[in-house]
């Protein structure tokens, strides 16, 4: 959690400075999810995101410099600068791939979950999504279509509440999506987001499940982004201070902490030291990707058709 | 490949391919136990069993979806769309999940799908169901677009499209699934270059699907009358074989584009454009002329829609008047 918040938070400062071509989406708020779902997933599982990648993407494994180098539009990054953050993937992680259209890659999860049935191994996949992206005709395709065929997908909503600047009891009259489950003849479950230990131990019976055979299950983590839906949204435009600082006083990283050192598992300066380790990561990150060169222009027209001897 | 109709082509090239290949399977709408609304799919199920051959809701972008994240992941899906125009609705899967995600990786991720999809001009079907899309899916670079015109060369080109690592939509001429082979013993091309079924000297024209036909019946009746018209089926729409098409029109110095699809946009304006960019230009005096659909949606009734298409006679007519010219 600590590294997702740090490698957002530098990124931001990041695109304080302008060296980032595009936007950023920090994941900042929402850790818990990413982690507490990666904890319970194994080699051979595939992960769907959505267009605020950097959590599921460092939890899937991605190397922080490569990702930076991404996001900066590097040749170094994983898509050699050609994909950003909106198509930000790496399939040897099982990291399917951000997305730039809300709702576009849960279909993709489910695509790989046949896979996985297909070829008879154990795998899950899980589909990350927004609550605003429940109101898309892939979602209710994809879920419908997993739940006939009986995939081996988690169907997971980080549901902070807002579709961009549109509050989710203006998007959607039922604000439990876990309530959608059941038009689909599923299990779903409310699970509280900013808790790290409820996310994991709601989603392990869930890909044990699905491992067995089981079929898909839809969660609604409830959450909350603590930034605007990308770095230049002035959020305070559509939601109030207090509701944002509200939610800070549930920082999932301090709720987490301060549990592990009431139970007595870490000491203050334990968690000092994992800081400043998680820092050294980060920076030594920006520096790997910030010393990767540009891709060269010639890229532009290659890698549109994959290399072929039937072509 | 004698007396083999296109339709049948096609139900016995997927099957080969299964047969072949335990990574290709088949999804769609009325796919199994139906085997197809058009019949194309049918047997496929009992021979091959629910898991490969998998009947899907009505979710033209949840099916799209599937078969992509499929793909990304290491299988051959091939699904099937019932008419093309259904596909407008699941535009999102096909043109940024699909054919962006080699590029958008970078040349990393494959999506080796084929999407099986019928489209036709005929009448009867009405507006919303006799689109040819293909023209508007120009404007998509990772995006391959084939249409056969033969059962020898649906069976061929269906073979490379799943043979290939990119996404392939495999465009059937409804109008052609009873169509039994013309053209005999095709010596097997890449799957992206054009055919040259007929030489000529006087004038080249292209065309793709049914159009083909109509090209080769009115170049039969050029021949009686000594104009020899060079006749090349594209095969592939996208992306265009430049070479050949351009190839072509440097020895005849004319060229006629044939579209099924609406005028404005689209393949014949594409094709006439490559002409125009090239050395070809410069170096002869060229006429270019397009034969297209009219610059209107399909209407329901028969003679509307009839009329909408240029047949045989108009294809002929649009030969003679080039011909013609050229002799001035």
């Amino acid at each position: 959690m600590l590294l997702i918040r740090r490698f957002d938070e530098r990124l931001l400062r990041l695109q304080k400075q302008g060296l980032i071509p595009g936007h950023t989406s920090p994941y900042i708020g929402q850790e818990a999810i990413a982690v507490g779902v990666a904890a319970e997933l194994a080699e051979g599982d595939f992960v769907a995101s959505h267009h605020r990648p950097t959590g599921h993407a460092l939890m899937a494994g991605l190397d922080p410099g490569r990702v930076l180098a991404e996001l900066l539009g590097r040749v170094g990054g994983y898509c050699r600068g050609k994909a950003g953050k909106h198509q930000l993937t790496s399939l040897e992680h099982g990291f399917l791939g951000a997305n730039g259209v809300v709702g576009g890659g849960i279909p993709l999860a489910v695509g790989a979950a046949l896979g996985q049935k297909l070829r008879g191994t154990n795998g899950v996949t899980v589909a990350y999504f927004g609550d605003g992206a429940t109101n898309t005709g892939a979602f209710h395709e994809a879920v419908n279509l997993a739940a006939v065929w009986n995939l081996p997908v988690l169907f997971v909503c980080e549901n902070n509440g807002y579709a961009f600047s549109t509050r989710q009891q203006d998007h959607q009259r039922n604000t439990n999506i876990a309530d959608r489950a059941a038009a689909y003849g599923l299990p779903g479950q409310i699970v509280d987001g900013n808790d790290v230990d409820a996310v994991r131990a709601a989603v392990r019976p869930a890909v044990d499940s699905a491992r067995a055979g089981y079929g898909p299950m839809l969660f609604d983590a409830k959450t909350y982004r603590w930034y605007g839906q990308y770095d230049a949204d002035d959020s305070l435009a559509y939601r109030p201070q207090a509701e944002i600082d509200c939610w800070k006083e549930r920082c999932p990283i301090e709720t987490y902490r301060a549990r592990l050192e009431a139970r007595g598992e870490i000491i203050p300066r334990a968690f000092e030291q994992l800081s400043r380790k998680v820092d050294t990561v980060v920076e030594r990150a920006v520096q790997w990707a910030l010393a990767s060169p540009l891709a060269p222009i010639a890229e532009i027209g290659q890698h549109i058709y994959a290399a072929s001897d039937v072509r | 490949m004698s007396r083999v109709t296109l339709k049948e082509a096609i139900r016995a090239t997927l099957a080969d391919l299964m047969a072949q290949d335990q990574r290709v399977f088949v999804l769609g709408e009325d796919v199994g136990v139906l085997g197809g609304a058009f019949g194309v799919t049918a047997g496929l199920l009992d021979r091959f069993g629910p898991e490969r051959v998998r009947d899907a809701p009505i979710s033209e972008t949840a099916i799209l979806g599937a078969a992509i994240g499929a793909a990304l992941t290491g299988l051959r899906p091939i699904c099937e769309m019932q008419f093309v125009d259904f596909m407008l609705v699941s535009l999102d899967q096909l043109l940024h999940q699909a054919a962006l995600a080699h590029y958008a990786s970078g040349g990393f991720n494959t999506v080796p799908l084929v999407i099986r999809a019928n489209y036709s001009m005929g009448p009867g079907a009405g507006p919303q169901d006799s689109g040819t899309l293909y023209g508007a899916l120009l404007q998509f670079p990772g995006l391959t677009v084939v249409i056969p015109t033969s059962p020898a060369e649906a069976a061929s080109l269906l073979r490379q499209a799943v043979h290939d690592p990119n996404p392939v939509l495999f465009l059937e001429p409804r109008e052609l699934y009873g169509a039994t082979d013309q053209i005999a013993d095709l010596p097997p091309l890449p799957l992206t270059k054009a055919r040259i079924l007929r030489s000529g000297t006087q004038l080249t024209c292209v065309a793709a699907g049914g159009m083909v036909h109509k090209a080769l019946a009115a170049a039969d009746r050029l021949a009686a009358d000594s104009i020899e018209v060079e006749v090349i089926d594209l095969r592939c729409v996208m992306p265009l074989d430049e070479a050949t098409i351009v190839g072509s029109v440097a020895r005849t110095g004319r060229i006629l584009a044939l579209d099924e699809g609406p005028r404005g946009g689209g393949l014949a304006a594409e094709v006439l454009a490559l002409v125009a960019e090239s050395d070809v230009l410069r170096s002869s005096s060229l006429a270019m002329h397009r034969l297209t659909a009219a610059a209107a949606p399909i209407a329901y009734a028969r003679h509307l829609a009839a009329a909408a298409v240029p047949d045989g006679n108009a294809v002929e007519s649009a030969m003679r008047k080039m011909a013609a010219e050229r002799q001035l």
